[in-house]
């Protein structure tokens, strides 16, 4: 998980002492020979299986009403979850980067919380607390509402563990931007939303996106928590990932590489984006920094 | 920014996806099952919503659940809300029956055949050629022979395995001390164990893991048969004892009263036993209870060999369970990964 902010890189140009030329090749052969391995055939396989049975059966398989369930689940899932992690992360951000207040790293600690509990745990809590054996199971089953084995349950899960993502990606953004310019429109008589809509969000935006982004890949593609949750039910209950499981489990690979197809163009899709964000981010940075300078 | 063009797009999509999804029917029934009766229900759930249709005309809705039975009965006392129960094993309904109290504890009278529409045994699948020469349970603890064999504690298949190889052994070598021992040898040769049947079939078969896999029955013949070049690859070995698989069946009584289904429930599971039902249960290499409706084809495919149950060798599964599964019992004691 990348954590580190981007915009924290400073050489703009490999330092390179003393290294003989040997080792140089050496170094990036090996990272490409790992990356070729690692990377590049797992997805090209995922591509080549999803066709070994030409387009009509991938397309067949990705029409399949089961699959379309699961797809409609998690966009369902992600347009839950991706909103309430952004104003939280937002919010908190805003709180941990601007203000000095007690417990403020044991917030930072517990924001982190998610990244360092595996993801089934984080399905288990749901279930022991949810549960018709859990804390509130049994209420929620007489007012005939269900949470666990149902969609609120994957919701909750997803929750959990996108947490961090935005706020995480936010909070060194936030502290490197300072606050001189806030402090000015406030001085000018700008109200607090005034200010933050128009000179915070404008500031942090590529940060913001890069962090949504983060977080709406990630909430399309977890499978612990979520699996422990789900219940299983085709059609039903199976996001996509799930639903990658089911179909292989069924010797059906035609249709799990097909919706593996997916979840990896949703990769690639994010990779592009991300770079495009990253590189954005910098050039903002640059022209303010400029602008401070001229000052 | 401008979104509109794409978002356009993105909105058809999904509305595309929302109206794909709605169901039509009426009423739903959630069976929750184990592993290997994914093609088994996957059919039979096609002939009993055209039935019920015929019948009552009513437009009904079979929402299927799989996994290793262990998991699933887990899911069911965690709230999983099942109408009808389809398991590996008798003792998942009564834990389901005694920590959820959601059926009664003699739901296994209730229906025919001591709520066995169809058995199953345990049989071994190797690579073609059966280049380690298993014949018997004996051959699965000599050295350098590989055993793919699912997780008792979460797999129902995986105990009647266990049990089969404990049987055999005690038989054979004449205690309980030597068929522990036996067992142990077994487990030192499985180099990984799956939580479900499934996933030890995939292990086996598609990730080419193992020199013997100690299947369910059907899954053996599913392998073999409904697989590309499965006949070329692997062959079915029948030991001459096994154990005889009872699978279950109940309704659960507080989940269909509360969603209001319990005729349409109870009319499933009896679909099971008519010739309709018994003849796709011996289609899919399940052992029909009433052999006589289906079809002789089917019911050749089926190999002869002396099968014993649960009941008479362990004194029944609550007993079973408790000395071998639970913590602490035997498999505990001997499974060391």
């Amino acid at each position: 998980m990348n954590t580190i902010s981007p915009v924290l890189t400073v050489h703009s140009k490999p330092l390179t002492i003393g290294d003989a030329d040997w080792v140089r090749y050496a170094l990036v052969a090996l990272t490409l020979t790992i990356i070729g391995v690692f990377l590049i055939l797992p997805l090209a396989t995922v591509l080549i299986e999803a066709f070994a049975k030409g387009w009509g059966a991938y397309a067949s398989s990705l029409t399949h009403p089961d699959t379309l369930a699961a797809i409609k689940l998690t966009l369902l899932t992600a347009a839950i979850t991706v909103p309430l992690t952004t104003v939280f992360g937002v919010s908190a951000a805003w709180a941990i980067a601007r203000f000095e207040f007690r417990g403020k790293s044991l917030l930072i600690t517990l924001i982190d919380l998610p990244f360092s509990v595996s993801p089934v745990i984080a399905g288990l809590i749901y279930v022991l607390i949810f549960g018709a054996q859990g804390w509130f199971g049994p209420w929620f089953s007489e007012h005939n509402f269900k949470v666990i084995f149902a969609v609120p349950g994957i919701v909750l899960a997803t929750l959990f563990v996108t947490f961090p993502f935005v706020a995480r990606e936010l909070i060194p953004l936030m502290q490197e931007i300072g606050h001189e310019e806030e402090e000015a429109a406030l001085s000018l008589g700008a109200s607090g939303w005034q200010t933050f809509f128009k000179i915070t969000l404008p500031n942090i935006k590529w940060g913001l996106l890069y962090g949504v982004l983060l977080c709406n890949a990630r909430a399309m593609g977890e499978f612990g928590a979520v699996s422990v949750v789900s219940g299983h039910i085709r059609g039903l209950t199976n996001t996509l990932p799930l639903h990658i499981e089911v179909s292989y489990n069924e010797y059906d690979f035609v249709g799990a590489f097909a919706s593996a197809s997916l979840l990896a163009g949703l990769a690639v899709v994010t990779l592009v984006v991300k770079t495009f964000l990253e590189w954005k981010q910098k050039q903002d940075l640059k022209a303010s920094r400029k602008a401070a300078d001229s000052h | 920014m401008n979104f509109t063009k794409p978002s356009k797009q993105l909105l058809i999509l999904i509305a595309a996806l929302l109206i794909s999804g709605t169901a039509l029917a009426e009423r739903t029934l959630l069976n929750v099952s184990y592993d290997p009766t994914r093609e088994l229900y996957q059919d039979f759930n096609k002939e009993f919503i055209k039935y019920w249709k015929d019948k009552t005309g009513e437009d009904v809705e079979v929402q299927q659940s799989h996994g290793g039975g262990g998991k699933q009965t887990r899911a069911v006392i965690d709230g999983l809300e099942a109408d009808v129960l389809t398991l590996a094993l008798s003792y998942d309904i009564d834990q389901i029956a005694e920590k959820a109290r959601l059926l009664p504890k003699d739901w296994q009278s209730r229906l025919p055949h001591n709520s066995l529409p169809y058995t199953s045994t345990i049989v071994f699948l190797v690579r073609k050629g059966n280049p380690k020469g298993i014949k018997d349970w004996g051959d699965l603890v000599k050295e350098g022979v590989s055993v793919i064999t699912p997780n008792p504690k979460t797999s129902g298949g995986a105990r009647y395995n266990y049990l089969a190889a404990w049987a055999y052994a005690e038989k054979t070598l004449g205690s309980k001390e030597a068929a522990k021992d036996f067992v142990k040898k077994l487990y030192k040769n499985v180099p990984v164990l799956d939580s479900g049947a499934r996933g030890s079939t995939t292990t086996f078969i598609q990730r080419g893991q193992g020199d013997v896999l100690i299947a369910w029955e059907n899954e053996a013949f599913l392998a073999i048969n409904d697989n590309e070049n499965g006949k070329d690859q692997f062959e079915i070995i029948v030991p001459p004892t096994s154990i005889l698989a009872e699978t279950p069946v109940a309704v659960v009584d507080k989940i269909v009263k509360k969603n209001g289904t319990q005729d349409l429930a109870e009319a499933y599971l009896k679909y099971l036993y008519s010739p309709v039902g018994q003849k796709i249960a011996a289609k899919h290499y399940y052992r029909p209870s009433e052999p006589e409706q289906a079809d002789q084809a089917d019911l050749k495919r089926f190999p002869k060999l002396e099968l014993f149950t649960v009941a008479d060798k362990f004194g029944g599964w609550a007993k079973a369970q408790k000395e071998h599964f639970d913590d602490g019992g035997t498999f505990d004691q001997i499974y060391a990964p």
